[in-house]
Formats: C-alpha cells, structure tokens, sequence
C-alpha cells in the first residue's frame, strides 16, 4: 500500500510539472505581460525598462525555473493588476468554489444514485423512462443556458432566491443545481448500469437464497459494488466541477477562483492565471488519487494488485 | 412426513416465440436423512426445479404445484416476506459456481455470519461461534482467521466448503443443491461430495443434489428421478434405476459412463445422439422420441406419464421393455 502510495505520489508530482510547465510558456506566448502592466498609453521606452525590470527579456525556461522554484514555497508572486500577492487572493476566494463544489457533487450523487437505483430495479418502466429524461436533459442543456433559465424564472420572476454574489447560503442554490445537474446523467447512468449488472449476479441470487430483506440485498450486498466505479467517476466529476465553476461563478457572480482566473484571464493577469492552473491541477491529482484509495476500501480486490 | 413433498409442480417462461415449457408436472418428494438426486443433461429444467422450489425463479417465470409441502405445510403461495424466512433457514442452497456465488466486497465471516444473525440470533458472538464450528466442520483449518478474509483470497474448492458451511448455519431441514462440484478440479469434487454426505448423515437432512454426473449419483444417492426436456422419464430407488435402467433415455446415459464390473475393458462408451428439443409452444408425447432408437409413431401422440412399478421403481416409456423386446424378436 505505502509503495503503492509512493509511486503515485511521484507521477503526480511529474503531471504538475508538465501542466505548469504548459501554461506558462503557453502564456506567456499568448500575451505579453509588459504591455500589461505598463498600460494602453506607454511608451515603447516604459515597456522596455518593465521587461527589464520584472525580467522579462530572459529566456523563458529560466523565468519558469524561478517562478517554479517561489511556487514550491507557496509564493505565486504579486498580481500585476491588483498588485495584491496571488496567495492571498486565492486564499480568501478558494472557500466560496470549494463550496461550490462540494455542494454540487452532493447534489449530483443524492439525485443520481437513488435515481439509478431505481431505474435498475425495474428496466424499462416508468420510473426508468423518468430518469432517463432527466438523464437526457442534463446532457443536452448546456450550464450557462440552463443557469440563464434558472436566474429569470427562480431569481426574476418569482424572486425566489438571489441571482448574484455570495454573501449568503441562499446564493448558492442556483449554482449548486446549475453545476451539480450537469454530472447527474454521467453518474446515474453508471448507477443504472451497474445496479443491473450486480443484480443479476451470482451473489445476489446467493443473498436472495439466504432470505436476507430485499433491502438487505440492494444496499448492502448489490449498492456495494455497484457503486465502485461511480465513486471514481464522481471523483473526476469533482475535478471537473473546480474547473466548470469558471462558468457557474461568472454567471452567478460568485467570487471564487474560477471568477477570478476569468476576471485574470481577460487582463492578462498571468501570476493569478498560472496560479490558479497550478492548484486546479493539483485538486484533480489529489483527487484521483482519493478516489483510489476510496475504491480500494469498497473493493477489497483492487490494494492487493 | 416428508420434509419435502412436490406434486405436478410446473414452470412456464413467456418468450418472445410463445411459452417456454422448461419443467413440466413433476412430482417427488423426500424424506428425513433421505438423499434424491436430479439427472439430467443441460436444459432439461433441473435447476429451475431447484429455483422453483427455492422461490428464487427469474420475475417473467411462472410457478404452478397442486402441491408444495414443506415439512406438511404448503409454501406455494407463501408470500415473498414469509417465504424469505424460510430461505436460508429451514431450507438452504448450494450453488453451481462457487467463484462468483460469494460477495467479493465483504469477508467470509460477515458472509457466514449474517444469515445466522438474520434466522437465529442477532447474538455476534454466538454467530462467529457458529461460524467457527461449520468452518472446521467442512475442512477448513484456522477457521478463526479464515473469518476475516474475502472470497478472492481463497481457492474454489475452499469457497465451495465456505458456501457449504453458509448452507448449514441455521440448521436447515432440507438442502438443495445445484451442481455443487461441477466448476471445481476433478480431485476436489470427490472431497465436496463425501463432505456433502458425511454432513448430511450427520445433522440427518433431506438433501436434493442436483447434476449431471450419474457417478456421484450411483455413490450417494437413496432415490434418483431422471429428468429429460422439463419431464421425469423415470424414478425410483437407486439400486434399482442402476441395476435395471427401463427408460431408453436412462439407458442411453448410463451406457455414457464406465460402471466398474459392468463395463467390459476395450468396449467403447455410448452416446446419446442428437439434441434436446425445442419446448415452446405445445407439446405432446415423449419429447425423447427423435432422439429415441425404439420410437415409433404411437410415441408422438401417446401419454408420457410415469407408471410406477412394484418397487417403487417407476418410468415414462410409452413403449415399455417388453413391448420392445417383442419387437426385436419379431
């Protein structure tokens, strides 16, 4: 388990280093952060003496050495249009998308599971057919629309909940079912599919045979192992929702980090916008990783290869 | 009293072609300490008679019995809740493939444990004590620390033994089993089925053993029913089946294996040609006929119930041996 552990700890290590690596010589091809900084009027003079100043000029395998080597210490460097240090800024807003993201996944899995078992239970019924509209719907809408529905029915013509912000609880039910039912289908399709395939395994006839409850049965013995893959699956949906919330928190004008990478992606802001890719990444091999381990426990089978 | 007691019982499956007739008005019972084994090859209905019995057949499939007396009571139409406690308890399974038949997420403990808990005592203690005890009782050594382990850290003869053991944790009346040495090496097969016998000596069960091999049969069994395309073609005690097989259909199986003393060395092993029939739809006759080397046409349209002999001894040919023999003399 430790070796296990330790291997996968180094490829994360090394899928950081890529993805990092990526962004910012992709970055900083795509914009040139003197011209942001120094402003629209500069003269070419001011620019020249801010690529010197903030080093610029140097080959960009040194600058990503150096910003590699503060990042490894927590330090992301100072923000070039708020001037403010990057850490501090994510720190104060990684709350507000984490809760985001945890409230989604929540949701997606309280719809999708019962909904999946269900539908397993009796294929093709109406039950099924209901959850695989939901299904359908889900896949079909695209976030920022439905988002755009929810806020004029929910926030404008009903005046139900607030449409913007994050100063209450009530600010994030609109983006919690907006990014949530986007990973419902996934989930409860999966649900379905495996429910159905357990069930008509042999040691649920062996659990029927026993004259244990039929709920004994479903949950104990079928749910078990049907949800194995959901789990990693969910752990993915999780990496996705960090970095869908880009779309939800600008919609919704939640002040997260994924409204800030787009407030710094639109100013070039590169210090925010590397440092936020970094930590993305980050969650997402964490989170794979946690998704093993978890499946690990489900399934006594998987820590012994 | 028979432990078990079955009259005409019948399985219909709607298919898409029509009704599938896969067991059709068989009748048998047994006994206290009594062993019946069910013979036939694949698809001729004996193990959704076992399933049947069970309570355990696919949702589509329709049950009928104009009688099912479990220890004299009928459980025909039991509902499911009062059915489920007999399952498991007074009457319990053993099944054909022992590598998927236990739970791959939970111990063999818990396994062993809850079917205890659920028909005994929720008592913890008195289930792993138990647990323990059948643990031993099948042939499995350090039965204590064999609890905490899970099904695929165990071989499939082991988990055969564990599925034998889950059988008897509640002191069942009556055990079927289905093919319970079918998916397992040929040397561990003899073991399964001495252990099988030797506990049912032992706690003075019914048993029902469900297979195909007419060797384990000729070993173990007090009353063996031949069963061919969802009917009996014939029953009666062992002895007597062996000794003087009057279906052609048993003849026919029993030529396929090698009967020490019987079988001259050099001869060749029979078979039996051809296919089992088709059972949707309506059917007549003895459905063994165009396999059959002694069918005639009075076989297509003839009643193939079974008449039963002196000795308890009974068979289903609408042409019995003496008709046959006349014919070959003539």
């Amino acid at each position: 388990m430790l070796a296990y552990a330790i291997k996968r700890s180094f490829a994360a290590f090394l899928i950081l280093i890529v993805v990092s690596g990526l962004t910012f010589s992709l970055s900083h091809l795509s914009a040139d952060p003197a011209l942001t900084i120094a402003g629209e009027q500069a003269s070419d003079e001011d620019i020249q003496a801010i690529r010197e100043l903030y080093g610029f000029d140097r080959p960009i395998y040194i600058q990503y050495l150096e910003w590699a080597g503060r990042a490894m210490t927590g330090d992301f460097g100072e923000s070039y249009h708020y001037g403010e240090r990057v850490s501090t800024m994510i720190a104060g807003r990684i709350g507000t998308t984490m809760s985001l993201g945890v409230l989604a996944i929540l949701f997606a899995l309280i719809i999708s599971i019962p909904l999946g078992v269900v539908a397993a239970m009796r294929p093709n019924s109406l039950v099924d057919r209901f959850a695989l509209l939901v299904a359908v719907f889900g896949q079909a809408l695209p976030t920022f629309w439905f988002a755009l529905m929810m806020i004029i029915v929910l926030g404008v013509w009903w005046r139900w909940l607030p449409i913007s912000g994050n100063d209450s609880w009530a600010h994030f039910v609109m983006p919690t079912i907006a990014l949530g039912y986007y990973a419902t289908p996934a989930l409860m399709r999966l649900t379905r599919a495996g429910m159905i395939e357990v069930l008509g395994s042999d040691y649920i006839r062996t659990a029927r045979a026993k004259g244990l409850s039929p709920t004994v049965v479903l949950f104990k013995h079928a749910l078990r192992n049907a949800i194995i893959p959901v789990v990693a699956l969910a752990a993915v949906w999780f990496g996705f929702m960090l970095g869908g919330s880009i779309v939800i928190e600008t919609i919704f004008n939640l002040k997260g980090i994924g409204w800030l990478s787009y407030d710094a992606l639109l100013r070039s802001d590169l210090p925010v916008v590397q440092a936020i890719v970094l930590i993305f990444a980050s969650l997402y091999v964490v989170l794979t990783l946690a998704a093993d381990l978890v499946n690990a426990w489900l399934d006594p089978r998987i820590s012994v290869r | 009293m028979s432990i078990l007691e079955v009259e005409n019982l019948t399985v219909d499956i709607p298919v898409a072609a029509g009704m599938l007739h896969p067991v059709r008005s068989i009748s048998f019972s047994v006994e206290k300490g009594e062993t019946l084994c069910i013979v036939g090859e694949s698809g001729c209905g004996k193990s959704l008679t076992s399933l049947a019995l069970m309570g355990l057949l696919p949702k589509a499939a329709i049950r009928r019995a104009d009688k099912l007396l479990f220890r004299g009571e009928e459980i025909g139409d039991l509902p499911e809740r009062k059915m489920a406690h007999l399952r498991g308890g007074a009457m319990s399974m053993i099944f054909q493939e022992p590598m998927t038949s236990l739970n791959p997420a939970y111990t063999i403990g818990d396994q062993l444990m809850e079917v205890f808990r659920r028909h005994v005592t929720r008592d913890k203690a008195a289930a792993r004590d138990r647990a323990i005890y059948l643990l031993e009782k099948v042939g499995i050594s350090s039965a204590a620390s064999r609890l905490g382990q899970y099904p695929h850290q165990l071989s499939g003869g082991l988990r055969q033994r564990v599925m034998i053991a889950m059988a008897l944790m509640c002191e069942p009346e009556l055990i079927i089993a289905d093919e319970p040495t079918t998916a397992l090496d040929v040397t561990i097969q003899a073991q399964i089925l001495h252990l099988l016998a030797e506990l049912q000596n032992e706690f003075d069960m019914g048993l029902i053993l469900i297979t195909h091999d007419l060797g384990v049969v000729a070993r173990i069994a007090d009353k063996v029913q031949v069963m061919y395309a969802g009917r009996t073609v014939e029953e009666g005690p062992a002895r007597a089946v062996f000794d003087s097989p009057q279906h052609p259909y048993t003849q026919g199986l029993l030529r396929c294996i090698p009967i020490p003393g019987k079988t001259k060395r050099g001869e060749r092993l029979g078979a039996v040609p051809g296919i089992v029939p088709n059972l949707v739809g309506d059917l007549s006759g003895c459905m063994f006929r165009n396999r059959c080397p002694h069918a005639a046409p009075v076989c297509a349209t003839a009643d193939d119930s079974l008449v039963t002999g002196p000795d308890g001894h009974a068979n289903a040919c609408i042409r019995p041996e003496p008709e046959r023999v006349a014919e070959a003399v003539a």
